[in-house]
């Protein structure tokens, strides 16, 4: 449980820095992730503010997770601006993952642009009990 | 005016419109009270201006918007939870309370301002008072 009583601090947004170059030019950003594990899932917390649903990506190629999110800047549109303090821009993250998951049962939910990805272990991976007969 | 032909057509065009009003001299420093989460945005529409902020993960019920005068303040509590019995691997989002207070240069109509919030973006619709707004005088 993280307490809630010290003073919140700007967390200035973190550029990705790539290995390969993007076709489009143009920053990205990684997302501020929590990563935790119980014992049948681990589950991945990401800030992603200004994403919709319908713009996030998730993807798990060869145990690498892979989390895009599309921002709209449609939205700007019209919008001139006079001051400002962050910047906005897509995020992205991938992480390996260690555990074997069970892909299939990978879910996703997205609330107030945190986007929460459960990722069940699979059977073979789950913590085995031997009893001591 | 703005500097740049379009710059939101593309995502680099509004990126550097944005960086190029980084910490403007529009927001007088000093006169901003309290901390300095959440980090804001400022926009001219017309003669209204918008504030955005990014505020993820924090519940509408958990910020408190307040205008007075021309003075806008954003306080509220981020709370990030985990569940019972877990082994954290990377804990990277920050909890905390947070209070800001800033003045604007402009003069606002509290009665016109408008909060939204979707996908943990808060955006303030803060109407321009009348009296503030600029007035176009004929040349006779």
């Amino acid at each position: 449980m993280a307490t809630a009583a010290q003073e919140l601090a700007v967390h200035e947004k973190k550029e990705l820095v790539s290995k390969e170059e993007k076709t489009v030019p143009g920053r990205y950003y990684i997302p501020y992730t929590d990563i935790h594990e119980t014992d049948e899932a681990i589950t991945v917390v990401m800030e992603m503010p200004g994403v919709e649903k319908k713009d996030i990506n998730v993807s798990l190629e060869n145990d690498v997770l892979r989390v895009d999110g599309q921002i709209d800047f449609a939205k700007y549109e019209g919008m001139e601006p006079v001051y400002t303090e962050y910047n906005v821009g897509p995020y992205t993250r991938a992480f390996t993952v260690s555990n074997k998951i069970d892909q299939d049962k990978i879910s996703a939910q997205v609330e107030d642009g945190v986007l929460t990805l459960t990722l069940p272990k699979a059977k073979e991976a789950l913590l085995r009990r031997i009893s001591i007969g | 005016m703005a500097l740049f032909p379009d710059p939101f057509e593309t995502f680099p065009g509004l990126q550097q419109a944005l960086d190029t009003y980084r910490t403007s001299g529009w927001l007088q420093p000093g006169l901003s009270g309290g901390g300095t989460y959440p980090p804001i945005n400022v926009f001219r529409k017309g003669d209204d201006f918008i504030v955005i902020t990014e505020v993820p993960g924090i519940k509408t019920s958990d910020i408190e918007v307040q205008v007075k005068g021309n003075t806008i303040r954003l306080a509220g509590t981020k709370s990030v939870t985990y569940g019972e019995k877990v082994s954290l691997h990377r804990r990277e989002r920050l909890a905390g309370r947070f209070d800001r207070a800033v003045t604007l240069p402009i003069e606002i109509n509290p009665e016109g301002v408008k909060a939204e919030c979707r996908d943990g973006v808060l955006a303030l619709f803060l109407p321009r008072a009348e009296r503030d707004k600029p007035k176009t005088i004929p040349v006779a």
